[in-house]
């Protein structure tokens, strides 16, 4: 990891992709919204109904494209609007990452957070402190020749 | 190639000001199937919605994106505005750069570079977008009112009176809620049971409404429309048809060290007991952990005293399953163990109380038939000390952050009635602040402290001591900056106010979403306030938020005007956003069926043309459209990519990445 961020370009905006439950996590960021707590632009939210929706190759398919993380929020587990559907996520994002990092990409580069619909505060700090773990881990080198982009 | 229009909102100053709008319509209007960009200053008023509609007809658009606030606030207005200038309204999708870019981003450069990429994130999706078309499904003309306290019976009377039947159920053994345990309320000073016990009358009699006292919800299933639930009858073992609420069972029972708990715990209760004298329905319930018969076998004291012969120790619990249009949650709040505030000494001295428990020793049906004396001695108190805020605006992490509400004129008020049946006590206040935001509130505060002479002290009590016979109180006075100790025989604790402990439970049951405090969230703060986000539930009273009686009654009436709007309905359009099956390259596994949290999946043998163009018969998934609710489980089980979702497609989402990316 340090090896890769000394090589590259430190000014590197990373870029990230954060993918947002209908119910909690996506009211979640319209509270942040509201309460007009900051967090770094480079996020750019996709709604999904259940964070179950997800499905592990958009992630993949977003390091792939050159995201630098990809951070997936949904409802706290026994929240979930779709009763189970989030308990879904937590065991195929568990896997996911187990493969991610064989794969030889680094752990913290995917999240995955529970943000009910009454925590703004908690959605601006998780996608604060996520940023920053990112901005520390630099640019997704490993994936870059397979983008082809120049 | 797709005509896509894409209208950009100022939304007056709250996206402009951080958002280059020019530059967004710039940019998107560089994309060669954008047929039409055009901003505006409010979209979401007639004039934008009239703009648009105009360009849909005039432009022969196909496919439009607003760009503009939260889709969870006008996503339903655009939809319906283009679905009146002809356009499907699944055609359209929305780009938050409100919520989402404009109110968390501060520079004007970054925040309209976000903006134009999730524009160009949402036009990517909205080229994906397939007509869809809403179903329909039956509603089931009756509702489920979950608590029995004023919110519930309110709301339950309202939907009652117009014409549709309700269930209340609740936990307890009578309707009545805390409301019954006040003795007064402000600002008007009505005597609480006599404006409520009316109201539990006309519930008990009214042809519409049947109530389930001693009754809590066991399972819910089902959506809008269309809930089942199961309703657990505790058993009373007392025959309701036969009791006449006579009471001889209670007055003999041998059993009488169990805590009252509608006292506060003030007084002792009988293990067959009838909560407290206008119970609604009079008839006694046995509390089984203390009955004599039920823990040792000797007694039947109650069976052989009772004139009707109701008494039924065989009696078990019931499960009634019934069928819901709609269901209100209704299910009040507790005062908070103070277990945790040990400076006030209200686990050691039987003279430091809450307020609820002064309510009861205030109301002439309490346990000193509302003669105020200390619980200690019997003695009057003649020095009474009053504590704001304990619990409630505490960011110690013991007690609870937010404002109780209701504690600055509950206390007004117990001070004032204090000093006029007792002329001759001394009562002094210590507050944050008094907050007295309502109708005759204020006037109401001004009137215990000018008319009534009640000492108010800006201040916070730090310490309290049993010295003797009397309590030594230990505050700040903030204003004059000085520690002060004062004598008192009697403290009275304004405790914060939580949700009952059954919201969570509940919360899960509906798929309700609760805060970080366990009240209900309501599905948009100020537009849907009595709405919850999941169709078809709705709060009522205090489970929402603390609120006093007005408001609750107010909101009370309010979620009863919801029910009505969806109980009034024959049918109810459905969510179009559900998930299909490609027949064509289903192989039949099912492993969708098993992750499906609502058995919308079935395996069913069929005659499908395979991807070479064949026919062939065999097993592919079919889904139930009436019953899947749109989560997408399926889609990401699905290991031949054959299951998808309306409106939020493999297609659709991989192309907002593709363009985030």
């Amino acid at each position: 990891m340090l090896e890769a961020a000394a090589c590259e370009n430190t000014n590197h905006e990373p870029l990230i992709v954060a993918f947002c439950c209908n119910w909690c996590s996506y009211a979640g960021a319209d509270g942040a919204g509201t309460a007009r707590k900051t967090y770094p632009a480079n996020i750019k939210i996709i709604k999904v109904p259940c964070s179950c929706r997800v499905n592990p190759l958009f992630i993949l398919r977003a390091f792939l494209r050159g995201a630098d993380g990809v951070i997936l929020c949904g409802c706290h587990p026994g929240d979930c609007h779709y009763t189970s559907g989030n308990y879904y996520t937590r065991r195929r994002m568990k896997l996911l990452m187990s493969m991610l990092s064989f794969l030889g990409i680094e752990e913290g580069r995917m999240r995955v957070e529970w943000v009910s619909a009454a925590e703004g505060n908690k959605f601006s700090e998780t996608m604060n402190s996520f940023a920053e773990t990112i901005k520390g881990l630099g640019e997704n080198v490993k994936l870059r020749d397979l983008r082809c982009k120049k | 190639m797709q005509k896509i229009g894409v209208f950009v909102c100022w939304c007056g100053s709250n996206i402009a000001a951080t958002v280059d709008v020019a530059k967004v319509i710039e940019s998107v209007k560089a994309i060669p199937d954008v047929a039409f960009a055009a901003d505006y200053r409010y979209m979401c008023s007639e004039g934008g919605q009239e703009l648009m509609q105009n360009a849909i007809r005039e432009q022969g658009l196909t496919r439009v994106v607003i760009c503009a606030c939260s889709p969870r606030m006008h996503e339903a207005t655009f939809r319906k505005a283009a679905e009146a200038a002809g356009l499907n309204p699944f055609l359209l999708e929305i780009a938050n750069i409100r919520e989402q870019c404009s109110w968390v981003h501060k520079d004007k450069a970054v925040a309209t570079e976000k903006a134009i990429a999730l524009a160009k994130a949402a036009i990517a999706k909205v080229r994906f977008n397939s007509p869809l078309q809403a179903g329909e499904s039956e509603v089931v003309k009756r509702a489920l009112v979950i608590g029995g306290g004023i919110a519930g019976i309110q709301t339950a009377l309202d939907i009652a009176e117009a014409g549709y039947k309700v269930d209340l159920v609740e936990k307890k053994p009578s309707i009545g809620g805390r409301m019954s345990q006040l003795d007064k309320t402000f600002p008007t000073l009505d005597c609480s049971a006599c404006i409520l016990t009316p109201k539990m009358v006309d519930v008990a009699a009214h042809p519409n409404i049947t109530i389930y006292t001693y009754s809590e919800i066991e399972k819910v299933s089902g959506y809008v429309g269309q809930f089942e639930v199961d309703i657990r009858k505790r058993a009373r073992s007392v025959k309701a048809d036969l009791c006449t609420g006579c009471g001889v069972c209670q007055d003999k029972c041998p059993s009488r060290k169990t805590p009252n708990e509608f006292n506060q715990g003030l007084d002792n209760r009988s293990a067959i007991y009838i909560t407290f004298a206008q119970a609604v329905p009079k008839v006694p319930v046995i509390d089984r952990e203390h009955c004599l018969k039920f823990q040792t076998g000797k007694c039947g004291i109650c069976e052989k005293v009772c004139p009707s012969k109701a008494i039924d120790y065989t009696q078990e619990d019931e499960i009634i399953t019934q069928k819901y249009g709609a269901i209100v949650l209704a299910t009040g709040f507790e005062t908070i163990d103070l277990t945790k505030f040990g400076e006030y000494q209200y686990d050691k001295s039987k003279d430091v109380i809450t307020s609820l428990e002064f309510e009861r020793l205030t109301n002439a049906a309490g346990p000193t038939e509302g003669h105020l004396q200390r619980m200690s001695d019997g003695k009057q108190p003649k020095h009474i000390v009053f504590v704001s805020c304990v619990g409630s605006r505490d960011v110690s992490g013991r007690g609870k952050e937010y404002c109780s509400k209701i504690c600055c004129m509950y206390t007004a008020k117990q001070a004032m009635l204090t000093r006029e049946k007792y002329p001759d006590t001394d009562v002094t206040v210590f507050y944050i602040d008094v907050r007295t935001p309502g109708k005759g509130f204020d006037e109401f505060y001004r009137r215990a402290v000018e008319e009534y002479n009640v000492h108010y002290i800006k201040g916070q009590v730090g310490k309290i001591l049993e010295q003797g016979d009397h309590l030594k109180v230990y505050a700040s006075d903030a204003l004059s900056n000085t520690h002060i100790a004062l004598d008192a025989d009697m403290v009275v604790l304004a405790t914060a106010i939580q949700p009952s402990p059954d919201a969570k439970k509940l919360a899960t049951m509906l798929t309700a979403s609760i805060d970080t405090n366990n009240f209900f969230t309501e599905a948009h703060a100020k537009l849907r306030p009595v709405e919850s986000p999941t169709a078809g539930v709705f709060l009522s009273g205090v489970c929402q938020g603390p609120k006093d009686v007005p408001e609750t009654v107010a909101q009370a009436g309010a979620a009863a005007v919801k029910v009505l709007g969806i109980l009034s309905k024959d049918k109810l359009a459905t969510n179009p956003c559900v998930a299909y099956c490609n027949e064509k390259i289903c192989s039949g596994c099912l492993a969708c069926e098993n992750v499906c949290p609502y058995g919308a999946i079935a395996g069913e043998e069929r005659t499908v043309i395979n991807l070479n163009g064949k026919r062939e018969q065999r097993v592919v998934s079919v889904v139930n459209v009436a019953l899947c609710q749109g989560c997408g489980a399926c889609t990401v089980a699905c290991p031949c990519g054959a299951m998808d979702l309306n409106g939020f497609s493999n297609k659709q989402i991989t192309a907002e990445v593709d363009a985030i990316c």
